[in-house]
């Protein structure tokens, strides 16, 4: 790469140098997963210059989030990464809940590690799928919706929604799962792990996959941190660092799991670190439902949960009780429900570490909320991984550091 | 805190204070030598924070002085530990240097602080706008930002789609007058009354 980017440099030098070749590719380009404009400078067909330009879908989530109650604003927290919508909602909820010092119950901690997990498979289903239509792989296409839309279709059961779900709660989830989810998770996890061979052999041993991805976009582990990236696209690079066993939150340090590390750090190996992800997910919902029949009949909520709607300000606890964080007793004082302070917590999304850090002045909605979104770091790492690249590659390297520009712009 | 400490030892003068919220410590800083050390924190090999995880600002207008706080979430991903630096920058001289040549993933959420809250980075090496068009007005994220714009006070480049919209109504199939001719037509060819007969015949 350095030295494709060495000799066009002699050729710049030297007096035969034309003019540089300007593409525009977006923002309405079905290979870049959304509304992404990429101002691209050739030399022939090698990329000199990479320029992103994003704020295409920006719909100003943080400042909306300011003039929201903080049950409220969990709905924006859809509208982010829309693929996993549930790994948002759950990331929110823990920050406020850590803020609150909220505990929340075994059950819905279990309920929200299948439901974050399950987000995880859509999410590398999705990318697989389009991934490799972007590359030429129509099939694989057709195969990864079919298993998405059963996935979907247990969300629907879940919640009533299917992309946006909203489903968690400050301090719990929302419903309980019945006998028929339950049953027909315990399908799919018997299941899926024979679908997934389905689509490596689609792909894995095809030439073409091969020659497109293979040694292409490489970064090594250090420049992937020093960039920022996370998530499947660091792991690709030999960094071993998963949230999930970096800072474990709910169960995650009782569940048996591996961390799926690749060390070429190319297209290719982005891609055998999602597949790995998507069994040991997999793994992940089959245990959590071993543990659910635990804890039968216990509550999903919190009992000291806030209210849907918060009262904007601070409520009034009409009856002497123990604060349950602060152990003073409190008696017909108002009280901050979220009290004055600060946070950032960070979960393992599907696409990297999906960080909140959200400032709270003691009234009922946030001061300042912060999403620290993986795609948005992903696409800033683009120009390092494209630039030397042949034009055609940038296809490839989009695809394979998994972008979503709802995420991006926010 | 090990890290605590060890800044304490070494950049004495620049620490404001102290804290802890939620079980995080934070370190509030003077913002004069914040990239030495924000340099040490990367380069010490005892501490090695090398992973950026989050670069934002928070604007505490009318409730502390100085107004806004630089926010750096850093994590050590060897010795796993977390650390927040807040760096203080006031209202009249909103300028903080940039260390985007410590991490370049700062890069981008420095031309996004400076987007939103119109912070400059000293040294960045390309500090534009990144969300928000380039000749928009005003720095959205600051608390005397309001959330509705006033008509009169709207972006130019919306006013001017606006503009094309109304310009360019006329064309559109489904908004047609019937009997009134397309813009840009001789009137006998659309004519309705032709029309008329046909379906009288």
């Amino acid at each position: 790469m350095a030295q494709t980017l060495e000799i066009i440099q002699k050729q710049k030098d030297s007096e035969q140098w034309d003019e540089p070749y300007l593409v525009n590719m977006g923002p309405q380009h079905p290979a870049t997963h959304g509304v992404l404009r990429l101002f691209l400078e050739l030399d022939g067909e090698t990329i000199v210059r990479c320029d992103p330009r994003i704020g295409y879908l920006h719909r100003g989530v943080e400042k909306l989030s300011e003039h929201r109650t903080y049950s409220q604003a969990m709905v924006l927290t859809d509208r982010l990464d829309y693929i996993a919508s549930a790994a948002n909602n759950v990331g929110y909820c823990l920050a406020v809940e850590k803020l609150m010092g909220l505990e929340v119950p075994r059950r819905a901690q279990i309920i929200r590690v299948i439901v974050c997990e399950m987000a995880r498979i859509a999410s590398h289903l999705l990318w697989l799928a389009t991934h490799a239509l972007d590359i030429g792989a129509m099939t694989v296409f057709l195969y990864c919706f079919r298993d998405r839309e059963w996935l979907l279709d247990i969300f629907e059961e879940i919640c009533g929604a299917r992309l946006t779900v909203s489903y968690p709660r400050i301090g719990g989830v929302r419903l309980d799962f019945n006998q028929k989810i339950i049953d027909e998770l315990y399908r799919f996890t018997e299941e899926f792990p024979h679908r997934i061979p389905e689509y490596e052999t689609l792909i894995d041993v095809n030439r073409i996959w091969l020659k497109r991805t293979k040694g292409v976009g490489v970064i090594s582990g250090e420049e992937a941190v020093n960039l920022g990236l996370t998530g499947p696209s660091l792991r690709g690079s030999g960094v071993r660092y998963d949230l999930r066993r970096a800072r474990p939150y709910l169960i995650y340090d009782e569940l048996d799991f591996e961390v799926a590390v690749e060390f070429e750090g190319d297209v290719y190996s982005r891609y055998r670190v999602r597949m790995k992800e998507m069994r040991e997910a997999n793994k992940i919902i089959r245990q959590c439902l071993d543990k659910l029949a635990e804890c039968e009949g216990e509550p999903v909520i919190a009992e000291d949960a806030p209210d849907l709607v918060i009262p904007y300000g601070k409520i009034k606890r009409p009856e002497p009780a123990l604060h349950p964080k602060r152990g003073y007793l409190v008696k017909g004082v108002e009280v901050p429900i979220v009290p004055e302070g600060e946070v950032y917590f960070a979960i393992e999304a599907p696409k990297g570490e999906l960080g909140y850090y959200i400032v709270s002045d003691g009234t009922g909605h946030p001061w300042r909320v912060r999403i620290r979104a993986p795609s948005f770091v992903h696409i800033s790492a683009l120009p390092a991984l494209s630039e030397g690249q042949m034009v055609a590659d940038i296809i490839a390297v989009i695809g394979s550091v998994d972008i979503v520009l709802g995420e991006c712009d926010r | 805190m090990d890290a605590v400490e060890r800044l304490q030892e070494k950049f004495a003068s620049e620490i404001v204070s102290v804290g802890e919220s939620a079980g995080q410590t934070y370190i509030i800083v003077k913002r004069e030598k914040i990239f030495n050390i924000l340099k040490f924190l990367h380069d010490s090999g005892e501490l090695l924070f090398d992973h950026l995880a989050d670069l934002t600002a928070v604007d505490w207008y009318q409730k502390k002085t100085p107004r806004f706080e630089v926010v750096y979430n850093l994590y050590s991903i060897r010795y796993k530990q977390f650390l927040r630096i807040k760096a203080q920058v006031p209202e009249e001289d909103p300028r903080i240097t940039s260390v985007s040549s410590i991490w370049k993933v700062a890069n981008w959420f420095e031309r996004e602080v400076y987007d939103m809250f119109g912070i400059v980075f000293e040294g960045h090496p390309d500090l534009r706008r990144l969300l928000m068009p380039e000749d928009w007005e005003g720095f959205p994220l600051r608390k005397d930002y309001p959330l509705f714009l006033e008509p009169e006070k709207e972006w130019s480049g919306f006013k001017e789609l606006k503009e094309k919209a109304r310009r360019l109504a006329p064309y559109d199939w489904y908004q047609r007058v019937p009997g009134e001719p397309l813009p840009g037509q001789v009137k006998e060819e659309v004519s309705q009354e032709g029309e008329g007969h046909g379906t009288n015949a």
